[in-house]
């Protein structure tokens, strides 16, 4: 079985739209949440969301490779070419190597609409243009990717919700670590916008904190009321420690394990079973015991009920070893199906930097939250081994474990 | 709409839409290989059009379109017989 590395990694988020930029938001602890008026004119019950700037890809990209992106794939775009020129990847290589891409993303809600409205009004569908269909699809960040970059390994979207992300390296680690290809761009992307979000806000999910928007996402704390949606994209490079190796690459960080499990249960109330499931799994496949873990990068996402069951399912398993804990979302918002992939992206800069960055907005603990170490100020550290959960409505859960390379 | 303002305003969306470079845009010049039309780009012809001179074009209309020129000619008449009908 080959040995899986990280060799690059990029971001396009609230927090910043380039590595440096977000590396510094993590550990001056500042919030990219904000207000977005055109949600309240729709009705939204909050209008709280991360603020994203849309990136310009006129002068990147041709008209052709344009055309069929929609907003996922521009973020995810912008991610890659990142992860890539830190993976010392360039095109020579990808044209003569299999190089593969396995992206999370669960909707592209705006496209979809847009492409349905002029349906509507124009009553002949060859008016909706050529790039419609590449941008309504789900697979729309990997069929652009994989065309743009002309990779010729594995190539397809992986939607599980708020999973995505996560899962999406946990099979691309999979596929190298069996030997069935040697490099996979992985990641997630998330659309941002007043169309995507509505459905999502209807079930009063969201903190309506609307007052203070940099104070409204509050994993783990006694006053949390809901999550507050964002997006974006962040990619990393999966490779075979050999292939790394001979490429004279960068190694960030080795992957070691990746759990999963489904609930079984409710649609999207999450419980404590499937998650300890999930997370014994990713232990044991890293062959490391709780105590081994240097910190973990929490799902929470500022919801009453789904912090409170994570808070019980890392102190049944982490509880007695007080291993740092925090949720970046806190920052972030919750970056949905992004959230798995962008979450290893941060956990990696806390890693190469040697900080934790801090879970703000937690003030009072609950009866649950009270039993982990929550870290709500940055703290410098050392961290050689980090874990990282994600948690989707549908109950499928997912838990990577990162370690420095050795 | 004259035929001059039709080729100003074809000529704007050639250059915005498709990113071609306006001084290869002549009369005579091949309207297929100097836009580097593909099949799909064909469908976002379409729409221009008719965003820009309200009608729509069929796909066995542009068998008869080879040059610029030829383009032009079909939007000018187009926009005639619209505004004969109207």
């Amino acid at each position: 079985m080959n040995r899986v590395v990280i060799t690059g990694m990029g971001i396009w988020s609230c927090l910043g739209k380039n590595l440096d930029d977000v590396k510094n938001s993590l550990f001056e602890g500042r919030s990219g949440i904000g207000f977005d008026p055109k949600r309240k004119e729709l009705g939204y019950r909050s209008a709280l969301t991360g603020i994203i700037e849309r990136p310009q890809l006129k002068g990147l990209l041709d008209r052709r490779a344009r055309v069929g992106m929609a907003e996922p794939a521009e973020y995810a775009y912008m991610a890659t070419i990142e992860a890539m020129k830190v993976a010392k990847m360039e095109m020579d290589f990808i044209e003569k190597n299999e190089v593969g891409i396995i992206y999370g993303n669960d909707s592209v809600a705006k496209a979809t609409m847009e492409a349905i409205d002029t349906i509507r009004a124009k009553k002949d569908t060859t008016l909706l243009g050529s790039g419609a269909i590449f941008q309504t699809m789900n697979c729309t960040v990997t069929m652009n990717l994989s065309t743009i970059f002309k990779l010729k390994g594995i190539n397809f979207t992986l939607s599980a919700a708020c999973a995505s992300g996560s899962h999406s390296i946990g099979m691309g680690y999979l596929m190298i670590k069996w030997g069935l290809q040697n490099h996979i761009i992985c990641g997630g992307a998330q659309e941002v916008n007043e169309n995507t979000f509505g459905a999502f806000d209807g079930l009063s999910a969201f903190s309506i904190k609307e007052d203070n928007p940099t104070k409204a996402s509050k994993p783990f704390d006694r006053d949390r009321d809901g999550l507050v949606p964002s997006g974006g994209g962040a990619t990393v490079i999966l490779e075979s420690l050999d292939s790394a190796l001979k490429r004279g690459a960068p190694i960030l960080a080795e992957v070691v394990g990746y759990g999963f499990s489904s609930n079984g249960e409710h649609i999207s109330n999450s419980n404590v079973d499937g998650q300890v499931r999930s997370l014994s799994l990713a232990l044991k496949d890293a062959g490391l015991s709780p105590k081994d873990i240097d910190y973990i990068n929490a799902h929470a996402t500022s919801t009453p009920g789904g912090d409170k069951v994570e808070a019980q399912a890392l102190s049944q398993l982490f509880g007695e070893y007080k291993t740092p804990v925090s949720s970046t979302k806190s920052m972030t918002g919750h970056e949905c199906w992004m959230a798995g992939a962008s979450e290893i992206v941060y956990s990696l800069l806390m890693m190469q930097n040697d900080f934790i960055a801090p879970n703000i907005n937690f003030e009072n603990p609950d009866e649950d939250s009270a039993k982990l170490n929550i870290i709500s100020k940055t703290k410098q550290q050392k961290l050689n081994t980090v874990l990282s959960n994600s948690f989707g409505f549908g109950g499928t859960n997912s838990t990577l474990i990162i370690k420095k390379y050795n | 709409m004259t035929k001059d303002e039709i080729i100003e305003k074809s000529n704007s969306f050639f250059i915005d839409e498709f990113e071609v470079d306006g001084s290869k845009i002549t009369l005579n010049a091949n309207l297929r290989e100097t836009l580097d039309l593909d099949s799909l780009d064909y469908v976002d012809l379409v729409v221009v059009i008719e965003s820009n001179f309200g009608f729509k074009v069929k796909g066995e209309d542009f068998l008869n379109i080879h040059t610029f020129n030829d383009f032009y000619e079909y939007c000018f008449n187009k926009i005639q017989e619209k505004s004969h009908v109207a």
